[in-house]
């Protein structure tokens, strides 16, 4: 019968636990009444116990948030853990923060941006975004952080609260989800998009030279299976073509920040051409001023300049269009490290290079609010 | 003449990370690195006939304790013509680096007498982690790594140490310790991550060896 004894017979008088597998029930119930031994049946199905506490361990080692007060800021997290914590936010702050879809990645996955606002219409606007480049994991990272520090200083803090007086800010925490989903199934090292290429075995494209600004020419590769290949066309990518979108309906964005790692480095435009942007001067100045605030925290060196003189050509880049549609004071950071760990950034990194981060955002963010136009 | 350069331009922090990746294969072991942590000054000058020189003056720090630096001064000749011959580095350092010949040994004899050979994957790990075992490990790569990064860098690749994919160790018969090493390469400029094999070979008086190594293919579904 393969009878399991959980509680093993000691004798006449005492109770005896048995599992009993499916097919021999019958036979045992059978054996049971006609020697007149009374039963109970304590537990009618073990191996659904058995399923439900495997689903159990597997949900607790990637637990879903349940406030953002005990969210694990040090730490990284999956795709849907963060897409949770930004209802959480919303929820907990419905008069600052609102959740916009700007659309769909190639894998149908929601495009989210947070929106951080005092109220007014249409106001002049700060846009954000991390995890573009979805190996670069100390980023969204680090856009979590921004989100929930943005809630817990708008009062408190000085200047974020003259910031949110007169701007909104937008904040774009996994700008390639599917790239991003692929680094924890698959490749760690993951960069660019998941759509698929005609013509071609290889997949994706990358987000950073993909908008319309120098598009195809040097700086990025026109071969399908490479890290920077620019696409088919300018905004072929819906995951590029959902911010132009938003970009150009909003219309009032004045300051346009992407982040990626690694590197430590404040870049601003060109990328594309070696022709100095007019603003040069001025954008120079602001990145001077924001490395040394990043710098006060930790002592951390950031590098800055123009991305063609800083790192290299890259062609197709965003803050190239965005500064092309007038948005004057586009940046590109480059967070922690500089090599030692590189996109494998330790997790107790994250905080730190999220503060530190924080400090130069806001001396963008406010010398734009002082230099409105 | 050479031309001075702001330490912030691409053509210096490439040149100044191919000497830091020599200087710390020549010195380094699996109880001490050195990373780049600053360039302080850059020269640069073209040399008719024979290619490029980079002037620098560099702050190396200690990888296990980031606080101690040593100043390093480096010269670094791109050759002209054949992109087939390493650059040349000459440096001096400046300073003292810290002696690490117990934690090397405690290492060496603890891998020489394990019974099963070492191995190991994915060190750090998606999160960054390393453990504590696995730090001379993650070391001795980084170090081995240097002479990798020398001997394929041009003035138009800066690479850096992604991840060490797979690791094991190799008996030998004689006091070297042997590892095998498949590692991932990151290439800034292309953006890619290079598959890699070296044949790691230490001792703690003879310094670290790479006495073969090859670029591996990748795998288009990746």
């Amino acid at each position: 019968l393969q009878l399991d004894f959980w509680l093993a017979p000691r004798g006449p008088g005492y109770p005896v636990d048995v599992r009993v597998p499916f097919l021999s029930l019958q036979s045992f119930k059978a054996h049971l009444e006609a020697n007149g031994i009374s039963y109970s049946i304590m537990i009618e199905d073990v191996q659904a116990l058995v399923d439900n506490e495997q689903t159990e361990l597997l949900r607790s080692s990637h637990q879903l948030p349940l406030s953002t007060n005990t969210f694990n800021y040090a730490t990284y997290h999956t795709l849907d853990e963060i897409y949770t914590f930004m209802d959480l936010l919303v929820a907990e702050n419905p008069n600052l923060v609102s959740k916009v879809e700007i659309g769909r990645s190639t894998e149908n996955r929601p495009l989210y941006v947070l929106k951080f606002s005092k109220g007014g219409t249409n106001r002049p606007a700060v846009w954000i975004d991390t995890g573009i480049h979805s190996r670069e994991w100390v980023t969204q990272a680090s856009g979590v952080w921004f989100a929930k520090k943005i809630v817990v200083d708008h009062e408190n803090d000085e200047g974020l609260a003259s910031i949110l007086d007169q701007m909104d800010i937008f904040l774009e925490i996994v700008t390639n989800p599917d790239g991003f989903v692929f680094t924890q199934t698959q490749n760690r090292m993951w960069r660019k998009t998941r759509s698929k290429q005609s013509g071609s075995v290889c997949i994706g494209v990358d987000p950073n030279r993909n908008w319309d600004a120098g598009f195809g020419g040097p700086g990025a590769s026109r071969n399908p299976c490479s890290e920077t290949y620019h696409g088919p066309y300018a905004n072929s990518e819906p995951e590029v073509k959902a911010i132009v979108d938003f970009v150009k309906n909003h219309g009032n964005i004045k300051a346009f920040i992407s982040i990626h790692s690694y590197s430590q480095l404040l870049l601003y435009p060109y990328g594309y051409t070696r022709t100095p942007v007019p603003d040069q001067k001025e954008l120079h100045q602001i990145s001077e001023k924001a490395v040394t605030a990043l710098s006060s925290l930790y002592g951390t060196n950031y590098k800055y300049g123009s991305i063609i003189t800083t790192i290299y050509q890259a062609s197709g880049s965003t803050i190239d269009w965005t500064y092309n549609q007038g948005i004057k004071y586009s940046f590109t950071f480059e967070l922690r490290d500089t090599g030692r760990y590189g996109f494998l950034l330790p997790a107790k990194q994250i905080v730190p290079t999220a503060q530190e981060t924080w400090l130069a955002l806001k001396t963008i963010m406010l010398y734009t609010r002082d230099h409105l136009y | 003449a050479a031309m001075e350069l702001p330490p912030s331009h691409y053509s210096v922090t490439r040149a100044a990370a191919l000497a830091a990746g020599y200087v710390c294969h020549r010195l380094g072991g699996p109880g001490h690195g050195l990373a780049l942590r600053a360039v302080r000054h850059a020269r640069r000058q073209d040399i008719d006939g024979v290619g490029r020189k980079y002037y620098l003056e560099l702050v190396l720090e200690d990888i296990m304790d980031n606080d101690r630096t040593v100043n390093c001064t480096a010269e670094v000749l791109y050759h002209l013509g054949n992109k087939n011959i390493a650059p040349d580095v000459q440096f001096t350092i400046e300073g003292e680096l810290k002696n690490t010949d117990e934690a090397d040994n405690i290492f060496y004899n603890r891998v020489k007498s394990l019974e099963k050979e070492l191995v190991a994957e994915n060190i750090p790990d998606s999160h960054g982690n390393v453990s504590p075992e696995m730090q001379p490990i993650q070391l001795l790569a980084w170090v081995a790594s240097g002479y990798v990064i020398w001997q394929n860098s041009t003035e138009n690749t800066k690479f850096q140490l992604a991840q060490i994919k797979h690791v094991k160790q190799v008996k030998r018969s004689d006091e070297y310790l042997e590892f095998d090493y498949k590692i991932l390469l990151h290439e800034i400029v292309s953006q890619d991550i290079i598959p890699w094999q070296m044949t790691v070979l230490w001792h703690p008086q003879h310094g670290v060896q790479v006495t073969r190594d090859s670029r591996q293919p990748k795998h288009a579904s990746e």
